[in-house]
């Protein structure tokens, strides 16, 4: 027994529970954490949902291609694509997004909303702990689901369109499968952090989808010649774009990241994003 | 033991808790008392270390909440039982804190045997009842098997059977040591559950005192008597040799005299003298429920107003025996409802310390109702006719 080493004369308390004393730990937030997230049907929803709307779009859209350039090479026309195959998994990375931002303001902010988040800081008066193991079990569950996923999408595309388009190389595998899978999760990370510093569901998935669509949105109306500049910017760096970047090794807009380069963006806008919410979680009343 | 110092709770212009000092200790159930909106729940709050205090300290066993080397095993507290995910089975709840808290997962449910929940541990929460709800909060303030318990109205929506055993479980807890800190608005479960009393108004102290004590200095204990009710011209005489002796006395509405200020063998004294027979002479001693209404009286916040029809009921005596007024001939209708007599003067009810015991079951005479009460009287009021004609 660690109790407090104290003789029971000084001990504050009369009454000594039976049941061993220990120390908490992050390990036991990480296992109550994981008991949180898979103990609500809203996970199994918005990851089933997006687990299918990967597994379609990425193999539509793969079978469309594959159907319309064995046509035109039939009429003799162009015949090989230069992108490899595996492009055609950012369509269903877009919808999936939505599911993984949603999963992760709820993550958090379903604690606020029902008032659990008092009941959780009661048993655990260390809340960087507690939003530590959230972000680490739910980055975990979020990059294994979507790298599986897209990995099998991935399988499936280049079985479907291989033979018409260029062949994958190692880096391009990687970043198509394990790469889509970081940048789904920190998206979600991100949406748990702005959850944390929201506190409140419908607020915090509304901004973080206007962050994902929005930028795309007001770039295409930014027709002015003077406003030329701040829209090559947002059509740059608004998240789809940067989902394209992923798959391909040259810029897709003539400038900009490309590769992995979107990847290291996105970390550090999370984690800049998770230490205010660190911050203000410890020093805001809940 | 929790002990609170200068507490202060600031929200913008909004002062929640003001200079709260008080200490909650081992061994007794604590009852924590107040108006709504008094500051009860941002108190608990400021206890878990939940609300960060404006000013002031408070700590349970020498550290402030989120210093203590094992908050889970130490501290066990019912905020609020709507405090759960809706979706989550009952065990998944528990088992979920219990993991967080480091404890064994074996403990989730021996609780749910505890409140009774073991038949319904797999159902998701959102179907259960406010009562099963509460059973739920209580098992997880049972979780780490702590010493210092806070329950936050533990007994709204339960059945009465339920109302007992939480009755009984809270003095079960105090009697093996523990420190129990309980708000309810229910009185009547007060005064049976509770030893001692915290009680606040608009976030401050207004006693801090065992149940007893508190009844006592907080209520005017009074005699009845009443007098034949075919002879009202002895009633008139009881009255006014009972004046002159020194007794305040009011008029009950089935005839009877309510009388304080003066002990039962003087009343019985004074009626012999006169010559007056007494059909009944009773001491009556007031409830905590009227003794909490008494003190609390000044700082409600939401109050119900009259009904519209008040204005229709012929006016009250006038006058009103107190201060800088002769004791009127007039004998006063007792106040039916929604008003207390303030306690006696010369005892301060918003002193912190236990007090002297009140001088004597029948009380000197009480003061006049403060201004901000509505005492039966003919100046007129501030009705809410006015405002209705608009």
């Amino acid at each position: 027994m660690t109790a407090p080493a104290h003789q029971p004369t000084q001990a504050p308390y009369a009454y000594v529970s039976p049941i061993p004393v220990r120390r908490a730990h992050l390990g036991d937030a990480l296992a109550s954490e994981w008991t949180k997230i898979r103990s609500v049907r809203s996970t199994m929803w918005t990851l089933g949902v997006m687990i299918l709307l990967m597994l379609a779009l990425g193999l539509g859209v793969a079978a469309i291609a594959a159907a319309s350039q064995r046509a035109m090479s039939e009429d003799g026309q162009a015949a090989m694509v230069e992108e490899s195959a595996l492009g055609f998994g950012f369509f269903g990375m877009l919808p999936a997004a939505i599911c993984v931002i949603t999963l992760g303001v709820l993550t958090i902010a379903s604690e606020y909303g029902t008032g659990m988040i008092r009941t959780t800081l009661t048993a655990c008066p260390s809340r960087g702990r507690v939003l530590a193991a959230k972000a680490i079990v739910f980055f975990l569950l979020v990059f294994t689901v979507t790298t599986v996923t897209a990995a099998l999408v991935a399988v499936a595309q280049v079985a479907i369109v291989g033979d018409i388009a260029a062949e994958p190389t190692a880096s391009e595998w990687l970043r198509a499968t394990a790469g889509a899978g970081a940048y789904l999760a920190l998206l979600g990370l991100l949406s748990l952090a702005l959850g944390t510093l929201i506190r409140h569901s419908a607020g915090a998935i509304t901004v973080m989808i206007g962050l994902l669509l929005l930028p795309l949105v007001v770039g295409l109306f930014m027709l002015s010649e003077a406003l030329e500049s701040v829209r090559e910017w947002l059509f740059t760096y608004a998240i789809p774009s940067q989902m394209i970047a992923l798959y391909s090794d040259q810029p897709p807009f003539g400038d900009g990241p490309a590769g992995w380069e979107p990847l290291f963006i996105l970390a550090g806008v999370t984690a800049v994003v998770l230490g205010g919410a660190f911050a203000l979680l410890n020093s805001r009343d809940v | 033991m929790i002990e609170a110092v200068g507490l202060t709770k600031r929200y913008g212009a909004k002062t929640a808790v003001y200079n709260l000092s008080f200490q909650v200790r081992p061994g007794v159930v604590t009852g924590f008392l107040g108006p709504n909106g008094s500051g009860k729940s941002t108190t608990m709050r400021m206890i878990l270390g939940l609300d960060r205090p404006t000013a002031g300290h408070v700590t349970i066993g020498g550290h402030p909440f989120r210093q203590l080397p094992n908050a889970p095993r130490q501290v066990g507290a019912l905020l609020d039982a709507k405090a759960v995910h809706g979706g989550r089975s009952a065990r998944s709840h528990l088992l979920s804190l219990a993991q967080l808290a480091g404890i064994p997962a074996q403990r989730v449910d021996e609780v749910l045997g505890v409140v009774g929940l073991q038949d319904v541990a797999k159902r998701r929460s959102k179907g259960f009842s406010l009562g099963m709800g509460q059973r739920l909060g209580i098992a997880a303030a049972l979780l780490g098997d702590p010493q210092v318990l806070l329950f936050d109205e533990p007994v709204n929506g339960l059945d009465p059977e339920g109302i007992l055993w939480v009755r009984n479980l809270m003095k079960k807890l105090a009697s093996e040591g523990r420190t129990v800190f309980v708000s309810s608005h229910l009185m009547s479960e007060m005064a049976l559950t509770a030893d001692h009393l915290i009680v606040i108004g608009r976030g401050q102290l207004l006693a801090d005192m065992s149940v007893t004590d508190f009844i006592s200095a907080n209520s005017a204990d009074f005699a009845r008597v009443r007098t034949p009710q075919t002879e009202p011209a002895q009633r008139e005489k009881l009255t006014a040799v009972l004046t002159e002796a020194g007794g305040q006395v009011l008029s009950e509405p089935d005839g009877a005299l309510r009388v304080t200020g003066l002990p039962l063998p003087r009343i019985s004294d004074l009626a012999h003298d006169a010559d007056v027979r007494l059909w009944e002479l009773s001491p009556h001693q007031a409830s905590l429920e009227e003794a909490y209404m008494r003190l609390t009286q000044g700082a409600v916040d939401y109050r119900s107003t009259d009904d519209r029809l008040a204005h229709l009921q012929p006016a009250p005596h006038p006058g009103q025996p107190g201060y800088g007024m002769p004791p009127q001939q007039v004998v006063q209708d007792v106040p039916q409802q929604g008003w207390y007599a303030p306690p006696p003067p010369g005892q301060n009810p918003y002193a912190g310390a236990p007090q002297a015991p009140a001088p004597g079951p029948y009380a000197p005479p009480p003061a006049a109702p403060p201004a901000a009460a509505v005492p039966p009287s003919t100046t007129p009021q501030p009705s809410d006719t006015t405002k209705d004609a608009r």
